[in-house]
């Protein structure tokens, strides 16, 4: 069987820390884009009202998309972080 | 003619082939041990990964499918942006580094890694193939679209140009040169895609888009009416004649009457007024009985059919202006929310001459614009409506993290650090297109430049309203996508077919060169296959097949991959089961929806499912399965012990 990676990968300590985290975060960025689906469901006017300028269709579907890269570059640093404490 | 060839866009896109070509055959000298063809040595550094990540993803569907979408249905196209960078979460949070950690070559590997089972290696190969080959039919297909108008060929020279050269470069490097074209592709879409942005705002909104003073816009008429004691119709301007039948014809339950004038049809929006009715002109296309096609009642190069989308009301500051000027991308949104837009609603009329399709104004005011509700019914939804707008947005969350020409690209990189790096860079660089398309698409909504018969060209057109140069590089970069999102599916198929079917499953014993031979056979194998369901399915809407890649990723992948890193219970013969019912429930759900019944030519309510997206009901029935199945085949505390010790 032609298993494993195709590269030789070293032991990784921080990986229990890194899923965990990944969990937790991937449950708050969830449960945000739920509310987002369920304000189109439920109240679908609402999205048409105004918020920081514009209609907060708008404001919440780019902060979607920006607040995926800042959770990202977060999740990175405490992943980084961890792997440079655990895997000395 | 709304678009002509460009002998510019030829000549970059034959340039960009002839480098990718000369790039893959440099880089086939290096590429001979299986590692380095399926996962180019696993050797690519993170950023250059996370931008071929973003030139794999950007299919033809995200450029030309969404911006399109959002030119003619505002908000509810940039749906699609967010549901698809939202996926990327799931991959970033969940799968990078488990991907990474378990998998050799294919996204089989990770889901057999802890098994060594068959069935796993049929049923994860089988799956690979069969969503590989529904995503890579529309990007073929798209491929036949694009070179019609901007080369001037036929359908089936497109999809044969793309399919050889995408085989050429599959088969001489495999992942390696694969890799590169997408990186090349990707940087070089973002890149262009921001300059063409930056010259929308620069641009400005306008109530008679001029394109920067190169083109007057189409002023489309208002007439008024009344209905004479004789039954006829008095129009405004006498130069228009009605027909004797205009009140009880074929267009008049619809809301139209067709006029001529000098012995031209034309079709009007009739609406009742005060003083009678109030006519607005429509564009209009005529399929006659011998499938000739009329524009606005002129054959195509009559030019009559006039490229369309422009701001009625501008406001700035509540006050009424006829231009902006130069804006910044917030108050380009802001002013949009705050004025009206021309939107254009389309109705089929079948009468005895042949099946007239009417595009007709509709005034919207912009923030109904920039929220959802024009495409997807939101407003006073039934049930069913509202349960095939979350099956959607559920199959764009689930289905990017489970797609196998994206999974495979995690054993192209050194470590799951890169991995995860590679993933954030893929974030920022997709996340940042998505942004670009909204404005691209209402760009596109308000510049005079919509195809109404193809909006798919809206972002290629934008871009030809600032000169022949950037509409010849968009449009040879619309052909590079093709290319970069097909050599990446073409490995994913091929590593299915050499790695997880013939060396594993059936378990031919292979030297590694033999690997190699047998993925560059399979490649050619596949992308003779996709040049033939390319030519076949012509004509067929895009949108559907890759609708079907989504919800068939997401179903029959996606419950598999998060329960074997997540569930320690999970045994081989639930992941194959979890994988045949989620593949099985989503197409036969996808078969069976009102959409595909409307293709088979019957009457979508008498479809046997009265939805059309299935990943609501499909993805549970995945994760049931697996749980069910592993309940059932857990192995007794003393074999597993005895399994665990050999």
């Amino acid at each position: 069987m032609g298993h494993g990676p195709a590269v030789k990968l070293g032991v990784d300590n921080a990986s229990g820390y890194k899923t965990k985290l990944g969990i937790w975060l991937f449950a708050l960025y969830t449960i945000t884009y739920a509310i987002f689906v369920g304000i189109n469901i439920v109240m679908p006017s609402v999205m048409e009202s105004v918020f920081m300028g514009q209609t907060l269709a708008v404001t919440y579907g780019m902060g979607l998309i920006i607040s995926a890269f800042i959770m990202a570059i977060v999740y990175n640093r405490f992943c980084t972080q961890a792997e440079a404490r655990l895997n000395k | 003619m709304i678009y002509a060839q460009s002998p510019l866009a030829v000549g970059l896109f034959i340039s960009f082939v002839l480098f990718v070509l000369g790039l893959s055959f440099y880089l086939a000298r290096r590429t001979t041990s299986s590692a380095g063809y399926y996962a180019a040595g696993g050797q690519i550094h993170w950023f250059v990964n996370g931008i071929a990540f973003a030139g794999d993803y950007l299919s033809a569907a995200s450029f030309l499918g969404i911006c399109g979408m959002i030119a003619t249905a505002g908000y509810d196209g940039f749906l699609y942006s967010i549901g698809y960078l939202a996926g990327w979460m799931v991959a970033l949070f969940l799968v990078a580094e488990p991907m990474k950690r378990l998998g050799k070559f294919t996204f089989t590997d990770a889901l057999d890694s802890k098994f060594n089972s068959k069935s796993i290696q049929l049923t994860a190969a089988i799956s690979t193939l069969l969503v590989s080959v529904f995503y890579l039919i529309p990007q073929m297909v798209g491929a036949g679209v694009l070179v019609q108008p901007l080369l001037g060929m036929p359908h089936y020279v497109g999809v044969l140009i793309v399919g050889v050269v995408v085989t050429l470069i599959v088969a001489t490097a495999g992942m390696a040169s694969t890799t590169y074209v997408q990186f090349m592709k990707g940087g070089m879409l973002l890149v262009f895609s921001t300059i063409l942005v930056i010259g929308v705002l620069g641009r400005g909104l306008s109530t008679s888009p001029d394109q920067g003073g190169t083109k007057a816009y189409h002023a489309f008429k208002t007439l008024t009416a009344k209905a004479a004691a004789d039954g006829s119709l008095q129009l405004s301007d006498p130069s228009y004649g009605a027909l004797a039948d205009w009140k009880t014809g074929p267009f008049a339950k619809d809301g139209f009457v067709k006029l001529t004038r000098d012995g031209t049809e034309s079709i009007w929006k009739l609406k009742d007024s005060e003083t009678g009715y109030t006519l607005s002109e429509t564009l209009f296309t005529k399929e006659l009985p011998d499938h000739t096609k009329l524009y606005n009642g002129l054959p195509k190069e009559g030019g009559a059919f006039f490229p369309v989308g422009h701001i009625q009301e501008l406001k700035v500051d509540g006050k009424e202006v006829a231009q902006t000027g130069p804006i910044g991308p917030l108050a380009f949104l802001s002013i949009v929310k705050d004025s009206t837009v021309t939107l254009w609603g389309k109705s089929i009329v079948k009468a005895s001459d042949g099946l007239t399709t009417i595009y007709y104004q509709k005034p919207t005011i912009g923030a109904r614009i920039l929220r959802p509700g024009l495409k997807f019914k939101v407003d006073g939804a039934s049930g069913l409506q509202k349960f095939n707008f979350i099956s959607l947005m559920l199959a764009l969350f689930c289905g990017t993290a489970a797609l196998p020409h994206i999974l495979i690209r995690y054993y192209t990189v050194p470590s799951q650090a890169a991995a995860r790096k590679s993933t954030i860079v893929a974030i920022a660089a997709i996340g940042f297109f998505y942004i670009l398309t909204l404005f691209m698409g209402i760009g596109a909504m308000t510049n005079g430049v919509i195809n109404m018969s193809d909006d798919n060209m809206s972002a290629p057109l934008l871009a030809l309203s600032f000169g022949v140069v950037l509409f010849s590089i968009i449009s040879s970069l619309a052909f590079a996508t093709v290319l970069g999102t097909v050599s990446g599916l073409i490995v994913a198929a091929s590593g299915a077919v050499a790695h997880d079917l013939m060396d594993n499953f059936l378990g031919m014993k292979m030297t590694d060169k033999g690997k190699v031979k047998a993925g560059k056979i399979a490649a050619v194998v596949v992308g003779c296959v996709a040049i033939y369901l390319g030519i076949v399915f012509e004509g067929m809407n895009v949108s559907f097949l890759v609708g079907w890649a989504f919800a068939v990723a997401a179903s029959a992948n996606l419950p598999a991959i998060l329960m074997i890193l997540f569930w320690k219970k999970t045994t081989s013969q639930g992941v194959a089961a979890s994988i045949v019912v989620g593949m099985v429930s989503s197409m036969g759900l996808i078969l069976l929806s009102p959409d595909m019944w409307t293709l088979y030519g019957l009457l979508p309510q008498n479809a046997p499912v009265a939805f059309n997206s299935p990943a609501l009901v499909s993805i549970p029935l995945s994760f049931v399965a697996l749980v069910l199945i592993s309940m059932l085949t857990q192995k007794p505390p003393a074999a597993a012990e005895v399994a665990k010790a050999a």
